[in-house]
Order: structure tokens, then C-alpha cells, then sequence
């Protein structure tokens, strides 16, 4: 898995190359950042096409930890640290969750997944994954790209295959 | 905002508390019969350029409906429980109330929900009674409201349904891939699909364009002005008559009475959060099944020590849910359900209660989607598959453009353990009490639940889906209710009703309610074309009682 400087500097590159601003954090550090990243990215992993990583999802939690969800910082706070223990506890030479390989970020998250702040941070990715891009995720509509959701303002009928092969037609 | 300004010096004719589904309605009614009316609102007055497709403001956050950061809800399933803070409840919160986010489905009752307690008798547990009306006092005004609203769908298709002077005003609205599929199926099943009624036009009507298909109704105000709320239907037309005002951001906290028991207006928090009493000659209270009765409770005074009209100690109680579970199956080929409304297929074959079953209730089953693209990454999938990862991943985006629902609307019954009542320890931003809901379902609820949801399956099934699966419908994953009924029950006797049948209170003659808290039973759910009727009717018979001068 690639660490985090090796993230920042993709992500610089594709933000370059998408003519945006250089990216920025307003509430993570860019360790924290790197480790959150690790587990989002595990959450929706870049298997069969563009995952968290590359949807800038990461932005997203910033953006949403400095605006709506500023009450969420602690429970971010503690629930890091305590999957810091866990990454110790687990994986004793160890410097961060996001030098881990893949296969030892999955059995870290095993660990967590049934608790509170897990599901926050799911819900945050899935938000920053499929939300609008105007909170900072979903760059270049990624998300909805992978489920096939335009984002148009009006559509025409037929809106699908079973519709468009009309009632006619019996199963 | 392009009505009349009022001094709130000035005593007005009516007052109007809320400019919702129902509070439009009368405050058009009455503004266009001639009288001076005030409506305070508790939200915003927004317009349809306020609004936008983002699914984080208004299905993640309350972008359109009560915000529990600023008026917290608590719950507990029985009065056993110690209340937790939880957003148990949901409702519109703008001019326009819940009609600018609802999901515009417009079902009349049928005959026989104006009477089940005669054709059924007791239910243990409930108190089922009559309503003091039958549909034909309502006929009427459903067609008055599908008419000045703008309703689409079509007469006679519904093999079920009562009598109607009137076909709809507008044709049906094209049927989706989920609409064909349910129709094909429900058909071969021998049952009676039909296209789903909604307050969306179909096509041009009143100076409104017709429905580009965007598919974001459900939560979501219309940028197109084509969902018939009242924000941009009714409440237009009282604006113009010049004697009526719509006055956003004020929260009422009490209504006031005089010594011989009237009400002479209401108290309330400006924008500012100043204090300000509006004198009335009469009052309507059209605040939803959850504000009204919290502001009958909180307007106590020495005549009216348990609050106001609530001589029944009925004032909150029978508190009915919105109850139903959901059903989904994944197809083969795309459905892209995400375009178009969310209904447009239904069956009302299971609607009436059937004693065979061994319990009362019934419901209708819709063919929809109403699921946003990250509402269906977190809740739409398989309960039983993975929540991250590769396979997570795979899932929800192939199941996204693949999957339909078929949503049951069911039965609720009425207890007098359900209710909603004053908060003792949590207060909101304004130091006024909570709303706390105490409420759990009845046996016979859980029974048409899971009854139904075998027969949502057996269509899925018959639909071809490769794979069906249901979401949890337990009381609280059916949270929040956005239907609100039963807290204010109508009746003909002062002893166990709160209004009588035009929706005037028994205790005070210059009070009226008219909202989801008149519900003497909760039909089949979708309660807005109902809710907008009775308020018809109880503005009609607000203005010929104004007019010889038994208001004033």
C-alpha cells in the first residue's frame, strides 16, 4: 500500500491535472489524514474501477469535520487512537495504519467494525464517495460514475430496459 | 413574499398556525372568502430556486424538516422507558410545510375507512371507533383539492376505490421500469395494478410546467414547481387577495384565551425571538400531529389547566405511526430508477381489513425508488451483505441501477398509550419543552407488516427478480414517522374527541385544527390528500360560521 506522502503527492498531481487548487486541509493533519485515507480506502477499495482514494473522498472528511459534522472531531480523535493501540497491539512493528499492507489494514478494520465510530467513518466515505462534488468528494463525479447515475436535470422516458421494452411484452 | 403586511398591532380575522399542506389551504380559503388572515410559520419562506439535488442537505442533515440540533424529539416505546433524544418524528418545516418534500402520493380513503369500527368492532388493545363523517361528506373536497392543487393519475383504474364526482385533472405520469415490472406481475398474480395518484403535474397546469422526470421528489423541494405543494398552489392565490400574510421564522408558544373561554389570538418568537401576541378573531392551528397537540398543551391557563381544548385528556393521545415495510429485488437489466418519480405503479387488493387473516389491517403496496445514490450505498443493500470492502463495493454499485422496492402502507392503530406530550426535562432552543413520543406498535400492526411483506415478495418474485430481500421494520428502524396522526381525534362526542366533524374543538367555539391530529383511524397511510380535504371542508364551514357571525 502506498504511504502517505506517496498519496499527497498523486493526489497533487491529479488536482493539477484537473487545473484544481492545491489540496488543502482545514481540520486533519496530514498524518491523521493519511491514516483515515488508509481505511477509507479500504472501505471502498480502487478494485474494478476508482475507489475512495481516487474520489478525493479524504477531502471530503476534512471539509465535512470543519463544516456540518465539527461535532464528530472527537469521536475521529478517539476512535484513531484507539485503532492506533489496536494497530500496535496487532502489528507490533508497525509505524502507521496506512504502511500496513492491504491484507493488515482488512484485519485491523475487523476489529472496529462494529463500533460507533467505524460506522461514522463509513458513513462519511460512502457520503464522500456518492455526495455531491460540491462538498469535496466525488471529484470529477467519480462515485457516480461507478453506479451509473448521470446527474441530469430532466430525463425523457423510457427511463429504463424494462420500460423501454414496453408492457406488450410478457416476461 | 408579495402579500400584505399587517401592524401586529391589528386584530386580524383568522390566525393560522402553519402554512403547510393544511395551513395553505385554509389560509386561501379564508383569504379569498373575504377575511384578514395571518399565518405564522415556524420555518423559512424558501422558494424554488433555494433548492438544489443535494442529497447530504436534505437526506442526511434536515434540510427541509425539523432539526433536533435546535428542537429536540425524545422517544421511549413505553412510559416504562426513560425518553431518549432521538429523531423519532419528522415534518416539514418551511411555508409549504411537509407538501414542498413529500413524495407527493395522493391517495383518497376509501368508504369503509370512515367506519371500521362498525364493519369490525373492537380491537383489543385499540380504541378503533367511526369518524362523525363518510367519504361522501368529503368527496367534494378531495376533488376541490386534486383540482385547485393539481393531482395526476386515473379515474376508474383502481377497481377499489369510492365513488368520485370527477376524474383526475391531469393524466397519469409515465409508468417507470418498477411501474412495468409491478404492473406485469401484479397482473399475472390476478391482481389490479393501477397508476399511482400524485401531486405531481403531468403535464402544463395553472401556469405551472409539467415534470421533467428528475426524480428527486421524495425529501426534496421542486425546483420545477411541478410537485403541487402548497408553496406553490394555494398559497400564491391568498397572497394576491392582499388580506393575507405569511409570516416566516415565527414560532408560536401559546394561545390565548379570555375570561368567557375564546381564544383571542397567539404568542409567539419573531425572527428576532421577540415576543409578540397577534390578536385574532379566530384561530386555526394547522401545526402537524405533533405541534398541535404540543401547542394545545403548552397553552395551559386557569380555565384550561390541562391545556387547551383538551377537556377529553384526549389532546395527544392515539398518536398513529407510519408503518410499513419495504421489500426489495434485483433484475437482471437496468431499471435506472433513479430517473422519474418515485411511484408510479400500485395495487390496493389488500387494502380493506379481511377477518380471515385473524387480525385487523390491510394496506396498499407501490412499486418505487426512493433512494439517493449514497441512501443506497448505507441502507439499500441485502441487511446480510458486507458494509465495506471489495464485494460491499461491487454490490452497491451494480445493484444501484438494478434494484426496485415495493414499500406496504399499512395499518395503525389507535391506542391511548401512544402519544405525544411535553418533554419535563428537555427543552429547545427557544426554552419551550420537547416533544416527547411514546409509541410502539400493536399486535395487529406487526401482523399486516409481516403479512404484507410475504405478498411483496410474491410479486417481487413474480416480477422475475433474481434475488428479493426486506429492510427491518421494527418501530424504530421505521423512524422517522412522517405521518402524524390521531392526537387531536375527531368526534361527535366532546368526551372522547378533541374537534368535532368540521374539525372545530369542542371546548373552544373559536378554535379550530385541522391537520394529520384529526385522524380518528390512519387508513392505509398516505394521509396528505385527506389531511388537505378536512381542511376544505373545515375552512368552508370556518367561513359560512364567520359569516353569521358565530366567530366573533
Amino acid at each position: 500500500m502506498a504511504a502517505w506522502p506517496g498519496v499527497l503527492s498523486a493526489l497533487r498531481d491529479a488536482h493539477t491535472a484537473a487545473g484544481s487548487p492545491t489540496p488543502h486541509f482545514e481540520t486533519l493533519d496530514p498524518d491523521s489524514a493519511g491514516e483515515i485515507d488508509a481505511i477509507a480506502a479500504q472501505i471502498i477499495p480502487s478494485t474494478g474501477g476508482p475507489g475512495a482514494r481516487e474520489a478525493g473522498v479524504i477531502y471530503f472528511i476534512d471539509r465535512a469535520l470543519s463544516t456540518f459534522a465539527a461535532d464528530d472531531r472527537e469521536t475521529y480523535r478517539t476512535g484513531m487512537a484507539q485503532l492506533q493501540q489496536k494497530r500496535r497491539e496487532l502489528f507490533p512493528n508497525s509505524t502507521t495504519i496506512a504502511s500496513l499492507t492491504g491484507q493488515q489494514q482488512i484485519a485491523l478494520i475487523r476489529t472496529i467494525e462494529a463500533s460507533d465510530f467505524f460506522e461514522l467513518l463509513r458513513t462519511h466515505t460512502v457520503l464522500g464517495f456518492l455526495g455531491n462534488p460540491s462538498y469535496g468528494g466525488n471529484r470529477g463525479e467519480t462515485g457516480w460514475n461507478q453506479i451509473g447515475f448521470e446527474n441530469l436535470m430532466a430525463y425523457q422516458p423510457p427511463f429504463g430496459y424494462y420500460d423501454a421494452r414496453g408492457d406488450g411484452e410478457k416476461k | 413574499m408579495s402579500g400584505v403586511a399587517f401592524p401586529t398591532t391589528d386584530s386580524v380575522d383568522f390566525l393560522v398556525v402553519g402554512a403547510g399542506a393544511a395551513g395553505g389551504v385554509v389560509a386561501k380559503e379564508l383569504a379569498t372568502a373575504g377575511f384578514r388572515v395571518v399565518v405564522l410559520e415556524q420555518g423559512p419562506y424558501l422558494r424554488e430556486t433555494d433548492y438544489s439535488h443535494d442529497e447530504i442537505k436534505y437526506t442526511f442533515q434536515p434540510g427541509l424538516t425539523n432539526d433536533p440540533k435546535v428542537q429536540p424529539i425524545t422517544y421511549r416505546k413505553s412510559e416504562a422507558d426513560h425518553p431518549q433524544p432521538m429523531k423519532a418524528i419528522e415534518y416539514g418545516r418551511q411555508v409549504g410545510g411537509g407538501s414542498v418534500h413529500f413524495t407527493a402520493n395522493y391517495w383518497r380513503f376509501h368508504e369503509s375507512d370512515f367506519h371500521e369500527h362498525s364493519l369490525f368492532g373492537e380491537v383489543r388493545g385499540a380504541d378503533l371507533r367511526d369518524w362523525p363523517i363518510a367519504y361522501a361528506d368529503l368527496e367534494p373536497y378531495y376533488t376541490k383539492a386534486e383540482y385547485e392543487l393539481g393531482v395526476s393519475g386515473l379515474a376508474g383504474a383502481n377497481p377499489f376505490e369510492a365513488p368520485r364526482s370527477k376524474p383526475y385533472p391531469l393524466p397519469p405520469m409515465p409508468a417507470k421500469s418498477s411501474g412495468v415490472l409491478f404492473d406485469q406481475a401484479a397482473k399475472k398474480l390476478g391482481l389490479h395494478p393501477f397508476p399511482a395518484p400524485v401531486a405531481i403535474l403531468s403535464e402544463s397546469y395553472l401556469g405551472r410546467a409539467a415534470c421533467v422526470n428528475c426524480g428527486f421528489c421524495e425529501s426534496f423541494g421542486c425546483e420545477m414547481r411541478a410537485k403541487s405543494s402548497t408553496l406553490v398552489s394555494v398559497i400564491p392565490l391568498a397572497e394576491k387577495t392582499g388580506r393575507c400574510e405569511i409570516r416566516p421564522k415565527c414560532y408560536v408558544r401559546k394561545i390565548e384565551t379570555d375570561d368567557a373561554g375564546r381564544a383571542t389570538g397567539a404568542v409567539y418568537f419573531d425572527r428576532t425571538r421577540r415576543e409578540i401576541f397577534q390578536r385574532a378573531k379566530a384561530v386555526f392551528v394547522c401545526a402537524n400531529g405533533a405541534e398541535t397537540p404540543k401547542l394545545l398543551l403548552m397553552s395551559k391557563s386557569k380555565r384550561f389547566p390541562e391545556g387547551l381544548a383538551n377537556s377529553s385528556g384526549l389532546v395527544g393521545k392515539y398518536l398513529m405511526w407510519d408503518n410499513g415495510g419495504e421489500a426489495q429485488g434485483l433484475f437482471e437489466h437496468p431499471l435506472n430508477e433513479y430517473k422519474g418519480i418515485q411511484v408510479t405503479r400500485l395495487i390496493h387488493d389488500y387494502y380493506a381489513t379481511d377477518p380471515k387473516r385473524g387480525f385487523y389491517g390491510g394496506g396498499g403496496i407501490d412499486a418505487r425508488f426512493d433512494f439517493y445514490p449514497a441512501g443506497f450505498a448505507l441502507r439499500g443493500l441485502p441487511p446480510d451483505a458486507p458494509r465495506w470492502g471489495s464485494e460491499y463495493k461491487r454490490m452497491f454499485t451494480t445493484y444501484f441501477n438494478r434494484t426496485m422496492s415495493l414499500l406496504a402502507h399499512t395499518t395503525s392503530l389507535a391506542q391511548a398509550k401512544n402519544t405525544v406530550s411535553l418533554d419535563p426535562e428537555v427543552k429547545d432552543a427557544w426554552g419551550l419543552p420537547a416533544i416527547r413520543i411514546t409509541s410502539d406498535y400493536h399486535p395487529d400492526d406487526v401482523a399486516t407488516m409481516k403479512w404484507m411483506m410475504a405478498k411483496q415478495i410474491e410479486i417481487l418474485e413474480a416480477a422475475g427478480a433474481l434475488k428479493t430481500w426486506s429492510q427491518p421494520y421494527d418501530v424504530v428502524s421505521n423512524m422517522p414517522s412522517r405521518h402524524l396522526m390521531g392526537t387531536c381525534r375527531m368526534g361527535n362526542d366532546p368526551g372522547a374527541s378533541v374537534v368535532n366533524a368540521y374539525c372545530r374543538t369542542h371546548d373552544v367555539p373559536n378554535l379550530f385544527l385541522a391537520d394529520g391530529s384529526n385522524f380518528v383511524t390512519s387508513a392505509r397511510q398516505q394521509p396528505t390528500a385527506t389531511i388537505q380535504a378536512l381542511a376544505y371542508r373545515a375552512a368552508d364551514y370556518a367561513i359560512r360560521a364567520a359569516k353569521r357571525g358565530d366567530l366573533s
